[in-house]
Formats: C-alpha cells, sequence, structure tokens
C-alpha cells in the first residue's frame, strides 16, 4: 500500500520566463487521478521540502475525457489528466506542459493554432443559413455514419498534435486533428461539395505532404481516432485531386 | 457615419452558439465571450440525446404528446406557450443539425434513429452514438467558425464576464469582462447582452456531474445587478453518477432506456460478487414500485427511490450509499454499440467493465431547472411570438439569457434529453430576439458615456485588489469544498425547513469567511485562484437564492421534496375511486397555493421571493402526475 503521491512539475511562470521544476508529495487515496491530485494540491501548494509555492495552473473542465481541455505531458506521453489514473502511474508522476504549443502558464497551453488549423482546411458544411428549410440531409448509411463518427468524436486536446515530430513552433504543418476533419467533410453527403477546395488547401505548403509517417498521432489519441487512415485516405484524394487539376477536370 | 448597432453572446454552449450564428446571420456584429475555446463548453458532456417528435418508429407519437410529456414532467410549473413552440420547433431544429453534418446514429435505412428515453413512452429521442450533446456541439462551433472566417463573428475566448454595463435607467448598454491571462479588465459597450452560461452545479461540488466551470458566478453577477432569479429551489439530481474525488460522473439514463436495471441485494449483509447473486435475492425497486414505467421512471423519482432505498431500508450495497446499475443480462455488442461513451467513462474512470460487472451508481447535483427569469410572448396559437423581443429577456432591457442559465422550460423537473433540445432552441430564439429589439431601438448606438464604462471598469478592478490584498486564514478551495458539502447535505435530494435554515446561516457565515481568505497567488498573470475566488464569492450569493426559494416553498414538487408536505397517492387507488378523487381534491388546492413560479431578488440582506402565476393554457392540470 502507497502512502505517498510523488509529483515532479516543470513550472513557468509566463510565456517568456524559463521553465523550472517543482516536486510535490500529496497524502495517497484510491481512486483518484491526476486532475483530482491537482485539485488537493491547490488546496495547500507547498513543496517536499516545505516552501509554500503559487496553485499549479492547468485547465481542466469536464473531467470525463469529452471537452479535450487537460492534456498535459505525463510521465513523457501527451494525454488527457483526468483519466490519468494515479494507480496505474509510475512514480514520481512528472508533469509537462503539452509539448509543441506555447506555454502561458505552468500546465496551462495555447492551443490556438488547432482552430487556425481548422479555419484553414474549412472543417465544417457551408450551409445556406441556420434556418429551417424543411428538410434534412441527404441519408447516410450506417457503415458510412460508423467511420465518420470515429473523427466526430476529436475534441481538439492535441494530443496528437504534441507527438507529431513534424508539427511544432518550427514549422507550418498543420497537424493531424486538422486533417482528419477534412477527411470527415469530405465523406458527407453535402460536405462533399467543397471536397476540391478543402483539398487544395491542403496540398499547399503546411499540408498533407508534410506528414513524416512517424504514426505517433494516432497512438496517443485518448479517442482511439484512426489518424493515419485519415491521412492514407487524403493522401488518395489528393493524388486523384492532384491529375484532375492536371487534366483541368478541378 | 452610423456606427453598426454591437451585440455580445456570453458562453459558447449550445445556446451561446446558436444565439450567436442568429444574430450573426441577421448582420449585426457579433462579439462572442467564452471562459475557453467554445467547443469545450459543458454541452459535450451530455452524453444520452435530443428529443424531437420524428414519429418514425411505428409509434403515432405526437408534438402533442411530447408537450404534455414536457409539462407534467415539470409538474406544470412551467409556463406552457414556451413550451408547446419548443416542441413544435424540435423536428426543424433537429433538420438544420442534420444539415450542419452532425453524425446523428442512423437505421439500417439511413434515416435518422431514434431510442427511448425516462419519462416518456415513445422513441422520441435522436443520438449521435453515446455523444449527442458533442456532436451537436461541434455542428454549431463549425459554424460559428464559418462565419468568424468570414468577419461576421469576433470571439474573445480566454475573457470572463463580470459585470453588466448600466445606464441611469438600468438599461444594459454592454458588458465589463477581464481577460483571463494578462487580468485585464476592460468595458465592452453593446447595445445588446445574451447570457448562455450554463448551470450551478459546482454549488454541490464534488458531488455533481457539472464541469468545472458550471459555477453560475455569471448569471449570480446579473441577479447581483437587479435580474430576477426564478425557481431557483428546483435542482434535478441525476440518480446515475459514479462518485469520484474530483467530480461525480454521468452514466447516462440512456443505461436504463436500453434496457438497464437497477437493483440492490434483498440482504442488507450480502457479501458474494453481484454477479453471483440469485434473480430472486435481488430487490430490482424501481421496478416493484413503478410497475408502467420500472427502469425508466422520471429521473427524481428514480433519485428519490434510490435514497429510500440506501437511506431509509439500509438496502445500500454493503451498507453504504451505492446502487447497482445492470447491463450485463443485455446483448455485449448491442450495449458497446449503443452505450459506448458510457462504458468507456465507466472502465476509464473506475477502472471495472460493466460489461462484466454491474455498476455502482448513486444520484449527484445535475441540472438547475431554475435560473435567471425571462420572458416571452403568447400569440394568438398559444405558442410564443416568433420574433418578438420579449421572448427570453430578462427584467433587465437589453439582456437576454438562453439555455441551461434560463428557467424557462423544464418547470419543476426536467425530462431527458429535453435539455439539448431547450439549449438549441432557446438559443436560436434569444438570438432571433436580440435582433428584433436592435431593430426596434430609436438611438443610434451612442456609445455609453465615458464616465459610466471608467465607474464600473474601476469597482471591477477594486474587487480584484482587494482579494490580491486579502491576507487572512482561509483558502478560496478549501471554502468551496465547504460550500459543496453543505449543499449537498442540507439543499439536496431531500430538504427539511431545520436544515434549509441551517444552511442559510452557514451560507452566511461562508459569505463571511471570504472576505479574510489569502489567494497565495501574486501573480498578474493567469491568475487562476484570483478568477475562482471572484465566482466563489457569486456562487454563495447564488446558493442562498436556492436555499432561500427551498426554504420558502412548503411543498413536494418535481425535484424540490419536502416529505413534511409530501401529499401521496393513497395506495391502490386509481382515478374514479373516491379516495383517489379525494387525493386529487387535496392536490388541487395544494397547486392553488404552489403553483407558482418562485422570483428571488437581490437585496444586500440576502434574497427576497416572491410568487408569480404560471401560464397554464396550453394544458392546464387535471391530472396529477403517475408514474405507478
Amino acid at each position: 500500500m502507497k502512502e505517498w503521491i510523488h509529483l515532479r512539475i516543470r513550472r513557468q511562470d509566463g510565456p517568456e520566463t524559463p521553465p523550472y521544476w517543482q516536486t510535490f508529495r500529496l497524502p495517497y487515496a484510491p481512486d483518484q487521478n491526476v486532475v483530482s491530485v491537482l485539485m488537493c494540491l491547490r488546496e495547500n501548494p507547498m513543496t517536499t521540502d516545505g516552501r509554500q509555492v503559487e496553485p499549479v495552473a492547468w485547465d481542466h473542465n469536464c473531467m470525463e475525457e469529452v471537452c479535450g481541455s487537460c492534456a498535459m505531458s505525463i510521465n513523457g506521453v501527451p494525454r488527457p489528466s483526468c483519466s490519468a489514473l494515479i494507480d496505474d502511474l509510475e512514480q514520481p508522476i512528472v508533469l509537462e506542459p503539452l509539448p509543441k504549443f506555447p506555454v502561458v502558464r505552468d500546465l496551462l497551453v495555447d492551443r490556438a493554432r488547432m482552430d487556425a488549423g481548422l479555419r484553414r482546411v474549412k472543417a465544417w458544411i457551408e450551409i445556406d443559413g441556420i434556418w429551417d428549410i424543411h428538410e434534412g440531409a441527404p441519408r447516410i448509411s450506417p457503415a458510412e455514419w460508423s467511420a465518420s463518427y470515429l473523427y466526430s468524436r476529436c475534441m481538439s486536446c492535441g494530443c496528437c498534435m504534441a507527438a507529431c515530430p513534424q508539427f511544432g513552433p518550427q514549422s507550418d504543418f498543420i497537424g493531424p486533428a486538422p486533417l482528419a476533419q477534412v477527411r470527415l467533410m469530405n465523406a458527407h453527403p453535402t460536405g462533399r461539395y467543397d471536397k476540391t477546395e478543402r483539398l487544395h488547401r491542403i496540398m499547399a505548403s503546411g499540408g498533407l505532404s508534410d506528414c513524416g509517417n512517424a504514426q505517433n498521432c494516432v497512438r496517443v489519441c485518448p479517442k482511439e481516432i484512426p489518424l493515419t487512415t485519415a491521412i492514407g485516405e487524403l493522401g488518395r484524394q489528393t493524388t486523384l485531386q492532384s491529375l484532375k487539376d492536371l487534366f483541368g477536370q478541378g | 457615419m452610423k456606427i453598426p448597432l454591437q451585440a455580445i453572446v456570453i458562453g459558447g454552449g449550445l445556446g451561446g452558439l446558436w444565439a450567436a450564428l442568429r444574430i450573426a446571420d441577421a448582420g449585426f456584429p457579433l462579439q462572442l465571450f467564452s471562459l475557453f475555446e467554445v467547443k469545450r463548453s459543458h454541452s459535450v458532456c451530455a452524453q444520452g440525446g435530443i428529443n424531437a417528435v420524428l414519429d418514425t418508429k411505428g409509434e403515432r407519437d405526437s408534438v402533442r404528446q411530447h408537450i404534455i410529456d414536457t409539462i407534467k414532467g415539470g409538474e406544470y410549473l412551467a409556463n406552457q406557450p414556451p413550451i408547446k413552440s419548443l416542441c413544435e420547433h424540435a423536428p426543424g431544429l433537429i433538420r438544420t443539425f442534420e444539415r450542419m453534418g452532425v453524425t446523428f446514429s442512423r437505421t439500417s435505412e439511413g434515416i435518422l434513429d431514434q431510442r427511448l428515453f425516462g419519462g416518456v413512452k415513445n422513441r422520441r429521442t435522436c443520438f449521435a452514438g453515446a455523444s449527442t450533446g458533442q456532436q451537436l456541439l461541434y455542428g454549431v462551433d463549425q459554424q460559428v467558425r464559418r462565419l468568424e472566417s468570414l468577419g461576421r463573428i469576433e470571439k474573445f475566448e480566454w475573457w470572463e464576464f463580470l459585470s453588466l454595463l448600466q445606464d441611469a435607467d438600468g438599461t444594459c448598454r454592454g458588458i465589463v469582462a477581464m481577460d483571463l491571462r494578462s487580468l485585464e479588465v476592460r468595458a465592452f459597450p453593446a447595445e445588446v447582452v445574451v447570457l448562455a452560461t450554463g448551470g450551478f452545479g459546482q454549488l454541490y461540488a464534488p458531488k455533481t456531474t457539472t464541469s468545472t466551470n458550471c459555477t453560475g458566478a455569471a448569471a449570480s453577477r446579473c441577479y447581483q445587478q437587479g435580474a430576477r432569479f426564478a425557481n431557483a429551489e428546483f435542482f434535478q439530481f441525476h440518480p446515475t453518477a459514479m462518485l469520484g474525488n474530483d467530480k461525480t460522473r454521468l452514466m447516462s439514463e440512456a443505461a436504463r432506456g436500453e434496457g438497464g436495471r437497477i437493483w440492490v441485494p434483498r440482504n442488507p449483509g450480502e457479501h458474494r460478487p453481484p454477479r453471483s447473486i440469485p434473480e430472486g435475492e435481488r430487490f430490482y425497486f424501481l421496478e416493484e414500485f413503478f410497475p408502467a414505467y420500472g427502469n425508466t421512471v422520471a429521473r427524481d423519482e428514480a433519485a428519490r427511490a434510490i435514497w429510500r432505498v440506501t437511506r431509509q431500508m439500509g438496502l445500500g450495497i454493503g451498507g453504504s450509499d451505492r446502487v447497482y446499475l445492470d447491463l450485463t443480462h443485455l446483448d455485449r455488442g448491442f450495449v458497446s454499440k449503443r452505450l459506448g461513451a458510457i462504458l468507456d467513462i465507466y472502465r476509464k474512470f473506475a477502472g471495472t467493465d460493466p460489461l462484466n460487472a454491474p455498476m455502482e451508481i448513486f444520484p449527484a447535483a445535475h441540472y438547475p431547472m431554475g435560473g435567471l427569469w425571462v420572458d416571452f410572448e403568447r400569440d394568438a396559437s398559444g405558442g410564443m411570438r416568433p420574433g418578438s423581443p420579449s421572448n427570453q429577456a430578462t427584467n433587465i432591457p437589453g439582456l437576454y439569457a438562453c439555455g441551461e442559465c434560463d428557467y424557462a422550460y423544464h418547470g419543476a423537473n426536467r425530462l431527458g434529453a429535453n435539455s439539448l433540445l431547450s439549449a438549441s432552441f432557446s438559443g436560436r430564439v434569444a438570438g432571433e430576439s436580440a435582433v428584433s429589439y436592435l431593430k426596434g431601438l430609436v438611438r443610434d448606438s451612442a456609445v455609453p458615456s465615458e464616465r459610466m464604462l471608467r465607474a464600473e471598469v474601476e469597482r471591477q478592478t477594486a474587487i480584484n485588489q482587494a482579494f490580491m490584498e486579502s491576507d487572512g486564514p482561509e483558502n478560496p478551495y478549501r471554502l468551496h469544498r465547504e460550500l459543496g458539502e453543505l449543499m449537498t447535505s442540507k439543499v439536496g435530494v431531500v430538504r427539511t425547513n431545520p436544515d434549509l435554515e441551517m444552511a442559510l446561516e452557514e451560507l452566511q457565515r461562508l459569505r463571511e469567511r471570504l472576505r479574510s481568505v489569502h489567494l497565495g497567488d501574486s501573480r498578474t498573470w493567469a491568475n487562476q485562484t484570483l478568477a475562482f475566488t471572484r465566482q466563489l464569492r457569486d456562487m454563495i450569493e447564488l446558493a442562498m437564492a436556492v436555499a432561500r426559494s427551498a426554504l420558502e416553498r412548503d411543498e413536494c414538487r418535481g425535484a424540490h421534496y419536502k416529505a413534511a408536505f409530501k401529499i401521496p397517492i393513497p395506495d391502490g387507488t386509481f382515478p374514479g375511486d373516491p379516495e383517489y378523487e379525494d387525493y386529487r381534491m387535496r392536490w388541487k388546492t395544494n397547486n392553488d397555493r404552489w403553483l407558482k413560479t418562485s422570483v428571488a431578488e437581490w437585496t444586500p440582506d440576502g434574497p427576497r421571493i416572491r410568487y408569480e402565476e404560471v401560464d397554464l393554457s396550453v394544458y392546464p392540470p387535471t391530472d396529477p402526475r403517475d408514474y405507478r
């Protein structure tokens, strides 16, 4: 029976200041996860060597692994912290901000690039307006639905981006999550109408061809979204598209 | 040059995004404020589904029946014209969501599938796998991104609403908000503001299914600035949640809808593992208490039945506050497909598999039916007049409210799968009303006086300053834990007047103790403790409205339960029996006294409660709710 939970946390006071490390020790309790431990810690943030410090800043909201807020690097692996059960983790538990994204403070990062990626690839259906047109969308077979549903559960947590060797401040690679949304939108019966434009947008610089096929993304995705399958499908779609472009059948 | 009239929406869940889309569609410049990226809003947590009568299951379902189910589910406490419009517009909303690309689950023919949900007898609930709320929110999130890319919506994510800007006559003229990173406090003038900031389950933390940002602080701030807060005492406790240290996680009602059974061992000393307990030694108490509905009985009845079995009959598992929610008798493939998210959540957070062993659950604070008081205008058809600027309007001119932070659609209790519907519908209506309001304004967008803006910014900055400088013994996070424990034990599933009086006294003490708080963080960058402490201050004010409203209402209705005032249906009697008719008379007499909206108004000395008539023009109460 463990007595303590040991934490080693990489802290940073602001975007421009250097990071530093602190260690903490909390009494062990069953059924804890990283979020619940950080909640306990903020009630009395004292380091192992007895120094009272500022509470650790981190992001969390639903704590059911569906909002995507609480992703961070836990023992070197990017993952949501709400579903990281303490009993399953090696100690000391090393917490770092989600890599590749700019640090705001401590474990809080700025994931604005994910949003920009979704805007860039036009990850939406072009509807005429939000009023009722007295009919729905065309039918979708259960098989097509199951394939698409996998991608529609992406919660923009950023784990796949953090794990991707091609994505980061050094590159303009759009990253796996927005690419998977292109796969989703291009498969929809009316989303298909803008397929060509979406494909052109990922055929430009920083697009699909920057993927190095490391396959890290699919390994870390907490929702088990088949990101590499999407990227493979998009590879075929873009190849076809470039042939169409070449022969003027855009 | 004429400056276009500015609109503001606060909150990025389903309600807020629908309102934003509607206003931006009408061509008004729109600023959208959210505590975080909008797609992380609490709407994503709704798992089960969204109600709309499509009548595709051969059950002769009708909109009329949806209206009646909603009215009766709320024990007649909701104004009926808004419910009528809500149910009538549900199919159109579903069609619009479908066009947005929402991945609704399909039948073998490729049309939208529908499932059964609690409190109703027909399959009326559309769903998207087991993550319906997430899918619906992403549908509108994508449309907001589309309009954002066209420059028609401007997002302010990581900004917190602090207060309303108000004219001398009280009219809302914009907001003051704080950048959660730089802590800059800034005034944003606007001619109309829509508040869509969700519920307040964090009053009961950690025994709540809601996200940590569901503090109710934004609604409380409006309430403290003069907005009325209605039916605050009605808080739905979801019967089936798994307990945790950080929160209690909802096991969707779909688990019951798809055939899940709730039981405890008949023998309180039972030690065998649940699956080895023979059928005859299991007590399927919902099926025994409510033969007509069984396990799909409405949430409040289920929560109290669990309370009765555990607290009064002493039959909780191992003598604790837990009962079984069992899926193990169902087909594994069927359960995996239909309830995937529930299984995932339970496996992930409890470490055991509900396909192999029954889940262990208990009720938790889930959804407030109460919220900011909003108006409506009834038209000749008996519904809300489309486009009326009165719909979803608070009593503060220029301030609208929608979604979980309003009180309008669910009366004393909410039916499952009606919340995604009311959030979407009321959001769209609030957007429409805001547009009508803007079009009806006679003044040009005269920017409110510099002096007024500066005064409010200074007032809010002073609150920050006071907290930053305060150096007492209290920790805000520990105070919040105390608040949650107090509300859970004294203003929870079952209430008594002595408990409620004690709760009000303790809330008063919490309010005072917050004055001697120590933040433990003096940084002026991304200071989460400062933002949280401000929220806590407003949560305590709101908790007082909840407790005071609960104390004053001496009856049982929907989610509000005081055993001392219960009027029970005489056992074994039915309509026509003299004893039942006598009961019906007592029920009617009680309605004459209590079938009224409670309206809380903030005063420095605590909430003042008054009562308002309910519009019963669609389906007057003749029959008590009867789930036997």
